[in-house]
């Protein structure tokens, strides 16, 4: 029975060209704004959970400065008010598995005839389990390279790419500021960080060597801010309390004083990011799903209109035989037809414009089998739910009175 | 035993002002093999007992029994089963489905009787052949004359083997040498077929065809018996 309907229902629609298409348009839009729409918040969403992924869990950041100075206070990270010794206290509290101090800074990097501008961070061994490096090729710098302040360095792919072409930079020399240093390590590609900074474009050397041989520091031994991983998400409230009291302890702030550091935690600062997002993502979904519901709103319009056209029709079909589900049956097929090659369409059409936006724009939206799936299913029970309407309404015609229609 | 047996049938339709009584009475034997032309002036409640005897409307009163079936006692979907098998209809605008071949559209009765796609080809090409229309399987309804549009009208009344063809008007819309052509037809597929043929109609050299007249006047059977005399076939 079914068979035979379909061929109906496509020779309907071939009847009617230009109306099957504009019916169809409304489908195609729908459909391919949804898979469009959910594609770029995903690919938000997805960048968003890289960066925190790259970034490391459980950490804590705390920043030096919002110290006064004659009544005008300063933004944080103004003054050095932290130093190394505070990141060997810290990591003594229960709970921290890893600090990691640093003084980042810019400097031209000079291999032979190459140079390449680039940030360099001076930190602690601490660094590489804070932020979970993994090498690609060579090691990390060790205790014994920060306390004596040896020109190691371990630097980003990007950066190994652009320095020494497809060569192994481990054991080369690289001059930072006109320093020498020997390349230890490179790291694997870690992305973007949270604040867009290229993370595989980046110079990692022992903090102390940062600080007497790269860029000089104000205060000696102190830094611009320290990362600290705690062991898990359960003891971060405390540890912030601990880090907050201990370091108001040793920099000898009263009660009542202003703290001349802050400590943020950086999990919740990202999964409020990370939920935005997500949410971000509903609501494109949720815009997107309206034009499928005026697509529907289309179909049925159209539906209505092909039966009150083809009323004479029904009523000879029923003359002959047909039964009122049969003819229900016909029309909810040509309306379910109609909306799924409009799917279709509609997917190649989302498909499309997410690679059309990936190409325009920094965005790289994600299509899931998941948002197209979504998507044909929700444009097959609009057919049904759009289509059954007008096709009750043909299958309850009385035969005598659609065979007398004109 | 009859293949139509009406017995003391009423149509009452209602408005909102009156009572309108249609068919007031009518008591009908119509055997098998028999072709009957029914006649009667506008209003005399011709189409109406058409539409009861093609099981597409229902008596107010009375009983109808079609081929051992009471009409009055099924469901929409029972009289549509019986229309499909028992039954079959020419209209006078032959109502073809303009967008499907004449294979398709005499195969019709039979895609709702779920007989297989290849069994319905056959079937309908071989009518199609019964009708003076082989080699036309594939042409759309618009690409042939209103005389052979009715021809494919016929063969899909004819093609569910049904116990009674309802013709209502066949001839209205053709002009008389195609009419003749028609009415040759039912009469060959009456005589060589043994096809149980009511025809309705207000013309006597249509009705002149049939070797039966049934003529009603205000709901009521006026005359029943053998073709006048004077009625001449229009050859």
């Amino acid at each position: 029975m079914i068979g035979p309907l379909i061929g109906e229902a496509l020779r309907a629609m071939a009847a009617n060209r230009m109306r099957s298409a504009l019916t169809m348009l409304g489908m195609v839009i729908g459909v391919g704004a949804v898979i469009m729409m959910l594609a770029i918040g995903k690919g938000v969403e997805d960048s968003v959970r890289a960066s925190i992924a790259s970034m490391g869990s459980n950490l804590f950041m705390v920043v030096s400065g919002a110290p006064q100075s004659g009544g005008i206070r300063m933004g944080s990270g103004s003054a050095p008010t932290l130093t190394l010794d505070d990141a060997e206290a810290l990591m003594d509290l229960p709970g921290v598995v890893a600090v990691a101090p640093s003084s980042p800074g810019g400097a031209q990097v000079v291999v032979g005839p190459t140079n390449w501008s680039t940030s360099v961070t001076g930190t602690t061994p601490g660094y590489f389990t804070v932020a979970e490096v993994k090498f690609g090729e060579g090691q990390p710098f060790d205790e014994s390279d920060v306390r004596g302040a040896t020109r190691v360095a371990v630097i980003g792919p990007s950066l190994a790419e652009n320095l020494f072409g497809g060569d192994s930079p481990i054991g080369r020399t690289i001059r930072v500021n006109q320093s020498p240093f020997t390349v230890i390590g490179v790291t694997e590609p870690r992305g973007q960080s949270i604040d867009g900074r290229d993370q595989d474009d980046v110079v990692i050397i022992p903090v102390t060597t940062a600080q007497r041989q790269v860029f000089g520091t104000q205060v000696i031994g102190s830094v611009r801010f320290v990362q600290v991983k705690a062991e898990g998400p359960e003891v971060m409230e405390r540890l912030q309390g601990d880090m907050e009291t201990l370091l108001r302890d040793r920099h000898r702030i009263r009660v009542g004083q202003e703290d001349d550091f802050s400590v943020r935690n950086m999990t919740s600062i990202m999964n409020a990011a990370a939920s935005t997002t997500a949410a971000m993502k509903l609501l494109l979904g949720a815009i997107a799903s309206i034009s499928l519901i005026v697509g529907g709103i289309g179909i049925m319009n159209i539906m209505l209109v092909s039966v009150t056209e083809r009323t004479r029709e029904i009523g000879i079909r029923m003359a002959i035989g047909a039964r009122r589900r049969d003819v229900l049956w016909q029309f909810l097929l040509e309306s379910i037809v109609l909306s799924l090659v409009g799917c279709l369409i509609g997917v190649l059409v989302g498909v499309g414009g997410a690679r059309a936006v990936a190409n325009a724009t920094e965005l790289k939206p994600v299509v899931t089998a998941g948002s197209v799936m979504l998507g044909f299913g929700v444009a097959a029970a609009i057919g049904v739910f759009f289509g059954f309407y007008p096709a009750r309404r043909a299958a309850s015609l009385q035969p005598i009175e659609a065979l007398r229609y004109q | 035993m009859a293949v139509i047996e009406l017995t003391g049938v009423l149509k009452d339709y209602t408005t909102e002002a009156e009572t309108l009584h249609v068919l007031k009475g009518i008591d009908l034997k119509i055997e098998a093999g028999e072709f009957v032309a029914i006649m009667g002036p506008s209003g005399s409640g011709k189409s109406t007992l058409m539409n009861i005897l093609g099981c597409l409307d229902v008596p107010t009163d009375g009983v109808y029994r079609l081929a051992g079936s009471s009409v009055g006692e099924l469901d929409d979907s029972a009289l549509a089963g019986l229309r499909n098998r028992t039954l079959g209809f020419v209209f006078q605008g032959f109502n073809l489905m303009a967008r499907s071949s004449l294979e398709d559209n005499v195969a019709l009765p039979l895609v709702y009787a779920g007989v297989s796609r290849a069994d319905r080809n056959q079937r309908a090409r071989d009518m199609l052949a019964k009708v003076g229309l082989e080699g036309y399987a594939r042409s759309l309804p618009n690409r042939i004359s209103g005389g052979q549009q009715q021809r494919v009208a016929i063969a899909r009344a004819l093609v569910g083997q049904p116990a009674v063809v309802l013709a209502d008007e066949p001839t209205g819309n053709l002009d008389s040498t195609t009419s003749a052509e028609i009415m040759k037809l039912f009469e060959r597929l009456n005589r060589e077929e043994g096809v149980t043929l009511i025809v309705v109609t207000h013309e006597q050299d249509i009705a002149a065809w049939a070797k039966r007249l049934v003529l009603l006047k205000d709901g009521l059977i006026q005359y029943d018996g053998p073709i006048p005399p004077e009625f001449r076939r229009n050859e």
